[in-house]
């Protein structure tokens, strides 16, 4: 008869309890597994979607991260082809990446002289190709539903653009680019007493027509010597970009016509080249070969390599949100178990003092007396947990076959809701130690009390 | 050498700011493979007396000798060992583990002295049928009758084949005929296995099959008889 069969027996003993004890934690269980799958699932969502627009690195010019928003033009990648075709082709790189394509970012000022109206925008040059063999990334399987679109500018002429609802919205091109819940601004009456135009200009107004309003806008920057240069590009959709702040100067190109805005007929740079590997977890390995070619054969500029996570700050706070969640929600649940378990064990140990003394008498030391407690909490706690993960894997089968979805901050596009579970076993094996331990530990006062109990009281209990 | 010697043994309980006396001054001496009989009213201090002599408490003064051994020189563990080795005990209550076989809870001993499993199968088996419940061996307490749960627990007491067997008024809590048959089982094994008995009760039955009578009243020893001769080596 070992320990661990008697106190299996005990525990048998009074169902009701056992079984009450035990659904507290599975119910506990259930609740901490659930959010913790839903956590995963939120963190890989967001790391796919920003994976999907930005690769895993990016290599940048060492300063360009810092400075480059000022003066984006002066913190390029020199010779970038070359620079792609080495990282490309480096051996111990090759096998991890699924794609290498340049971007380039300025700023500039979108206008629609049809309706007299401007901004200033970010300008995104890319390669479609490269964007579209971007979005294909799908590394925890959250399947075709939810894959992006191919980009707009797929099939498009150089000169095509696409812009953000805002952008749309501010140059008043709503009408031309069949826009739906997209407001106009309404004009304010003139007032009579205001200033009143000389009779010969206001005749010319009245007589010049205004050019028909089109899906063009003209897109003015600083090329990379200072000098002012011109782009007219037809605008080919406007689509939300799911934060405000962007979505008002949003303006996405061909990396052709972005270089040429810039760089004019001088060698064109890019700000950075976006590399997206096979699995996140390579991150740490390619970003240590790339710093050693910075060093080797690419050591004739200043380049650095910065992961998706530096250079989104948000990743890390939505993650960092989601996780302290997490944390309050176990510690809460770690509570529970340890009153629960502790509570009936109190009432075991009250219930069996009369045998606790038997058995002392027979012979049984005070540490067997504690074993055998603590045993009994150690069974409720791992056979409540391991119960709670099956019970948990179950819930999050139906929640994931429910097809629910949702869309995180600052993404387009929606998210499902998901309970990643299964394969999460750093999670559920986690979730059963932390539950034992908290049920050992909470046994272990009953445990004490139980092997310290006088012979003589105890036997006169019975 | 003698099962028990006790010398100038003093017990009080502590109720409240009083100390009630529960032994004064008690020497006595038990005989191995002797069927010794505490008896007394109620409060006379039998049950105490067997307390310390069966090593679960401990005397305020005097000395206790069991087997040889100066039991109040041993620690918590020691002492547990000593009782494992050394002592049976039978309960008015019977005290079975409710959650073990009555097989089960005859081994339990056996398991604590770290008998090797054949051995065990084989004493336990062959107490078990001693006790006449060989066919009885897989059922719970809950399943036995009051008798039937004090044959266990005799053979339980006896499994580790020890020197002294303390039956605290085993036989009060069943009917007059129950108890006489579980006299007569005691007796018996006790004359089989050579062991030293010490039964507190005060049922006339009891007395009559005593080889050695103390006789306590306010927890002093009134009266020591020897009923039956010893035969002493």
């Amino acid at each position: 008869m070992s320990v661990f069969k008697l106190a299996w027996r005990n525990l048998l003993r009074n169902r009701r309890r056992t079984v009450s004890t035990l659904l507290t934690m599975i119910v506990g269980v259930i609740a901490m597994l659930l959010f913790g799958g839903y956590d995963h699932a939120v963190v890989y969502g967001l790391q796919t979607s920003f994976v999907r627009d930005g690769g895993h690195l990016q290599v940048q010019n060492k300063d360009f991260f810092e400075f480059g928003s000022g003066n984006p033009a002066a913190y390029g990648v020199r010779d970038y082809r070359r620079v792609m075709r080495v990282i490309a082709d480096d051996p111990v790189l090759k096998p991890m990446l699924t794609v290498v394509t340049p971007t380039l970012y300025l700023d500039g000022i979108a206008g629609n002289y049809a309706a007299a109206t401007s901004h200033t925008v970010m300008v995104f040059g890319s390669e479609v190709t490269g964007q579209n063999q971007l979005r294909q990334w799908d590394d925890y399987h959250f399947g075709d539903a939810h894959r992006r679109k191919p980009s707009a500018l797929t099939g498009t002429a150089p000169d095509a653009a696409v812009i953000g609802m805002g952008v749309a919205r501010v140059l008043q091109l709503c009408d031309a680019l069949q826009l739906a819940h997209c407001p106009k601004p309404q004009p304010e009456p003139r007032s009579a007493a205001g200033p009143v135009l000389p009779a010969d200009l206001a005749a010319l107004a009245q007589n010049t027509p205004a050019p028909p309003s089109d899906q063009r806008i003209e897109l003015l920057a600083a090329t990379a010597s200072g000098a002012p240069n011109i782009a007219r590009l037809r605008i080919v959709k406007a689509q939300s970009q799911g934060v405000k702040a962007l979505d008002d100067r949003y303006v996405g190109m061909h990396l052709a016509q972005a270089q040429r805005l810039v760089y004019g007929q001088g060698e064109p740079m890019v700000s950075a080249i976006v590399l997206q590997l096979h699995h996140t977890r390579q991150i740490a390995q390619a970003s240590a070969r790339l710093r050693q070619l910075f060093a080797g054969p690419l050591r004739d500029q200043p380049l650095a390599v910065y992961s998706y996570a530096e250079l989104q700050p948000q990743y890390g706070q939505i993650t960092g949100m989601f996780g302290s969640i997490f944390g309050f929600i176990a510690l809460l649940i770690a509570c529970v178990t340890l009153f629960t378990i502790g509570n009936t064990m109190n009432m075991v140990v009250l219930e069996r003092t009369g045998e606790i003394g038997t058995l002392r008498a027979m012979g049984l030391r005070r540490g067997g007396i504690r074993r055998l407690f603590l045993c009994e909490g150690v069974l409720l706690g791992s056979v409540g947990s391991v119960l709670g993960v099956l019970a948990a894997l179950l819930a999050a089968g139906l929640v994931n076959h429910a097809g629910l979805s949702w869309t995180p901050p600052g993404s387009v596009d929606p998210s499902p809701i998901a309970i990643i579970l299964w394969g999460e076993n750093g999670l559920m094996l986690g979730t059963i130690l932390i539950l034992t331990l908290t049920a050992t530990l909470s046994s272990w006062w009953p445990a004490r009390r139980a092997a310290a109990l006088d012979i003589v009281d105890a036997l006169r209990h019975a | 050498m003698l099962s028990v010697e006790m010398h100038e043994v003093c017990k009080n309980y502590q109720l409240g700011q009083v100390a009630v006396p529960a032994l004064q001054a008690v020497t006595l001496a038990i005989h191995p493979a002797r069927f010794t009989v505490l008896s007394g009213p109620s409060g006379s201090g039998k049950t105490t007396l067997l307390n310390l002599i069966g090593a679960i408490d401990r005397p305020d003064q005097g000395s206790i000798e069991v087997a040889g051994q100066d039991i109040l020189r041993l620690r918590d563990d020691a002492l547990s060992a000593f009782r494992a080795r050394h002592i049976g005990f039978v309960f008015q209550n019977f005290n079975l583990l409710p959650v073990l076989s009555a097989y089960e809870n005859v081994e339990y001993p056996l398991l604590l002295a770290k008998v090797a499993p054949a051995e065990r199968k084989r004493r336990v088996l062959h107490m078990l049928e001693a006790v006449g419940l060989a066919d009885k061996a897989r059922n719970l307490p809950g399943q036995l009758s009051g008798g039937q749960r004090q044959r266990v627990s005799i053979a339980r007491a006896l499994i580790n084949k020890p020197a002294l067997v303390l039956a605290d008024e085993p036989t009060a809590n069943l009917d007059s005929a129950t108890g006489a048959t579980i006299l007569a089982l005691l007796r018996t094994l006790q004359q089989q296995e050579q062991v030293a008995v010490v039964f507190s009760s005060h049922d006339p039955q009891v007395i009559a099959a005593a080889d050695d009578l103390y006789t306590l009243l306010d927890g002093k020893i009134q009266q020591k008889r020897e009923v039956r001769a010893k035969e002493l080596a």
